[in-house]
């Protein structure tokens, strides 16, 4: 052992002579140096463990990309290619539907263990000065994390995967002067079709992966390493493939076994369950406002739920650092957040009426009031005697 | 401190479901195409149950595969559920001699949409695809093959409860017999076997189970390998997992670089 290491250490001194590799490694990533909390908890590990999963999806996602074929042209059976190729690794590739189900059971892991990690920052004030650009690097990867998916899921080509993405890009041209000309761009056709499905392929194989690598090496600040949370993760997550692939719809839902057919849309649109809290945001909001349309507003206001994260640097003036130094009146705030963006996100998941409708926008109103009202209520808090202790 | 703090977490988590019911409280029941109320029937669990999937395979090549492919499905794949190469060849393929070939159909789209006024659809994941609120797939198709009833509106002379209007006409009308609606001014939709076929409705709700469970393997034939493995690659996980827990290897650590 003791050889080995001092072979590898006189081989990083050879490439050091060479070329500037450690001095690369500290300068530009800032794993090597960086302080990091020393109260660290559970709720920690979701960064790393998100990192697992999104290594993970580039591995299975090589493999995917040998056998899956973007092409919305029908075969000699009537099915376009490249639903029929998703169907071709499910059954004739060797394990390709390990392969496939690791895939999409890794696409639900990693948003949820964004989320989770997400909620510790809010929990713990991980943003706050001087961590301020660490947190905004985060937000712009969930922001290319939400794209990257968004793209991803046209991939199958079933009946979701056209009319989610036929909604959501429909979406963006409302937007005034750039949104019809975005769009058009972005589809590469007038309808969602085969040179939208090329290009969406091209960004969810290459753009978005390096872009969200690169983002990524900025972004973290230190590692944490617990075999027995990974195990347990590990566990959960393989009961789920094996098991529960479809995870009741949730996952993989069903009408996207069908094939997409542009000439029926289906009775009920709704994206995976990670963008349904937005997605009924979207259909929330339903009043024209200072002369423009109810509909600009919707898509506004999707926007802005996924990216208001980025101000809570400067909204949360809460002078505990960590939960349990917070005050009450913050914790109930983020309670109440949590419940209604629970219920946000299972509204999106069902058609819509009238009562749901209230509900969805008495939760959007409570979605931006916990935001917004940040400064305000967070001030309010008398933090505990001890505030400001896990910096010394 | 941190007990505190999970016991708010979980409180927090009773507020959900909470939520959930006051959005679901205003779902309604679930009405079929026209206005019909259709509670799908329970198909039976057949899917370890060889004798019954070869049955249904049978069924399916002889009575499904003439206008439904099953084009992602390739015929050897049926020695999965215990047919010798031969069998296959000699009792199932009718539409092609290459025992690597999908299932496809010999009849023409043109044919079929000017015959029908569309192209039957391919039923490779059709049990998938058809899950829905009203519950898994293979009930809906379960109910759905013995609800055929004879209404001579309809081109074909039959029509369906669950699927009202279809297209297709009672292929297992042989075995079924005829049903009508029991009184078709009522709003009540039950059935009445008017003419009896060649089985009793026992025996063929039984067949229909069998050519379900053939449907239901066809959808994802790896399921059954799927599960088998699962339990070895959990149990490697649980020891591994105790492992790690008895020799707590150090608590936290952070892996900080000097």
């Amino acid at each position: 052992m003791a050889t080995v290491n001092t072979r590898l250490g006189g081989l990083i001194a050879w490439i050091d002579e060479r070329t500037p590799l450690t001095t690369t490694w500290k300068s530009a990533t800032r794993l090597a140096g960086y302080y990091a909390p020393k109260n660290v908890t559970f709720w920690y590990f979701f960064g790393t463990l998100a990192i697992v999963v999104l290594i993970s999806q580039l591995v299975t996602g090589i493999f995917l990309t040998m056998h899956y074929k973007p092409d919305a042209s029908l075969n000699e059976s009537g099915v376009p290619l490249a639903f029929a190729s998703v169907e071709y690794i499910m059954r004739d590739v060797p394990w390709g539907w390990l392969i496939r189900y690791l895939h999409s059971t890794g696409a639900s892991a990693l948003l949820i263990l964004v989320y989770l990690h997400m909620f510790r920052s809010v929990l713990y004030s991980s943003y706050i000065k001087p961590r301020e650009l660490t947190w905004l690097l985060g937000m712009t990867i969930f922001i290319g994390l939400a794209a990257q998916t968004f793209v991803g899921y046209l991939m199958p080509w079933g009946q979701l995967s056209f009319w989610a993405a036929q909604v959501i890009v429909n979406a963006f041209s409302q937007i005034p002067f750039f949104g019809p000309d975005f769009t058009l761009w972005l589809r590469g056709d007038y309808v969602i079709g085969d040179a939208t499905l090329n290009r969406f392929f091209s960004f969810h194989v290459i753009a978005f992966p390096a872009l969200l690598l690169w983002l990524l090496f900025q972004h973290i600040p230190h590692t944490v390493k617990d075999i027995r949370i990974f195990l347990g993760f590990l566990t959960v997550c393989v009961a789920i493939v094996f098991y529960l692939p479809e995870m009741g719809g949730y996952f993989l839902e069903y009408n996207n076994f069908t094939q997409a057919n542009p000439l029926q849309t289906p009775q009920h649109i709704a994206p995976l369950w990670y963008f349904t809290s937005y997605y009924s945001i979207l259909r929330a909001i339903t009043y024209p406002l200072f002369g423009i349309d109810a509909k600009l507003w919707g898509v506004l206001g999707m926007l802005a739920a996924m990216v208001i994260f980025a101000l809570l640097p400067w909204l949360d003036k809460s002078r505990g650092m960590s939960f349990r130094q917070k005050g009450p009146i913050f914790k109930v705030a983020l309670a109440i957040f949590v419940v209604s963006f629970v219920t946000l996100s299972y509204l999106g998941t069902v058609p819509t009426d009238p009562l749901r409708l209230l509900l969805a926008q008495i939760c959007t109103a409570i979605y931006f009031a916990f935001f917004l009202l940040m400064p305000i209520y967070s001030r309010m808090d008398n933090p505990r005697g001890d505030a400001g202790r896990s910096t010394r | 401190m941190n007990k505190l703090f999970l016991k708010l977490m979980l409180l927090q988590l009773l507020f959900v479901p909470l939520a959930a019911i006051a959005a679901g409280a205003a779902a309604p029941g679930v009405a079929g195409a026209a206005g019909t109320l259709i509670n799908l029937d329970h198909a039976p669990d057949k899917s370890h149950d060889q004798a019954a999937l070869q049955n249904g395979a049978r069924l399916f090549t002889k009575y499904c595969l003439t206008c439904h492919s099953a084009s992602f499905m390739r015929y050897n794949r049926l020695r999965d559920i215990g047919f010798t190469e031969q069998q296959i060849k000699e009792e199932l393929m009718f539409a092609t001699d290459k025992i690597g070939d999908p299932m496809k159909v010999a009849m023409r789209k043109a044919d079929a949409q000017r015959w029908f006024g569309l192209v039957p659809p391919d039923h490779s994941v059709t049990v998938r695809a058809r899950t829905s609120a009203l519950g898994p797939g293979e009930d809906w198709i379960y109910t759905y093959l013995r609800s055929f009833y004879r209404d001579p509106t309809r081109p074909s002379g039959w029509n369906n409860l669950v699927f009202q209007n279809v297209a297709m006409h009672h292929v297992l009308w042989e075995f079924q017999g005829e049903q009508v609606l029991e009184d078709p001014l009522s709003k009540t939709y039950k059935l009445r076997l008017a003419i009896p076929g060649k089985l009793t409705p026992a025996e063929y709700d039984n067949l229909v189970a069998d050519l379900v469970a053939y449907l239901k393997y066809m959808s994802e034939p790896s399921a059954g390998l799927r599960k088998e493995l699962g339990v070895y690659v959990l149990i490697a996980l649980f020891v591994l997992l105790a492992f790690a827990i008895v020799l707590k290897p150090g608590s936290v650590k952070l892996a900080r670089r000097p």
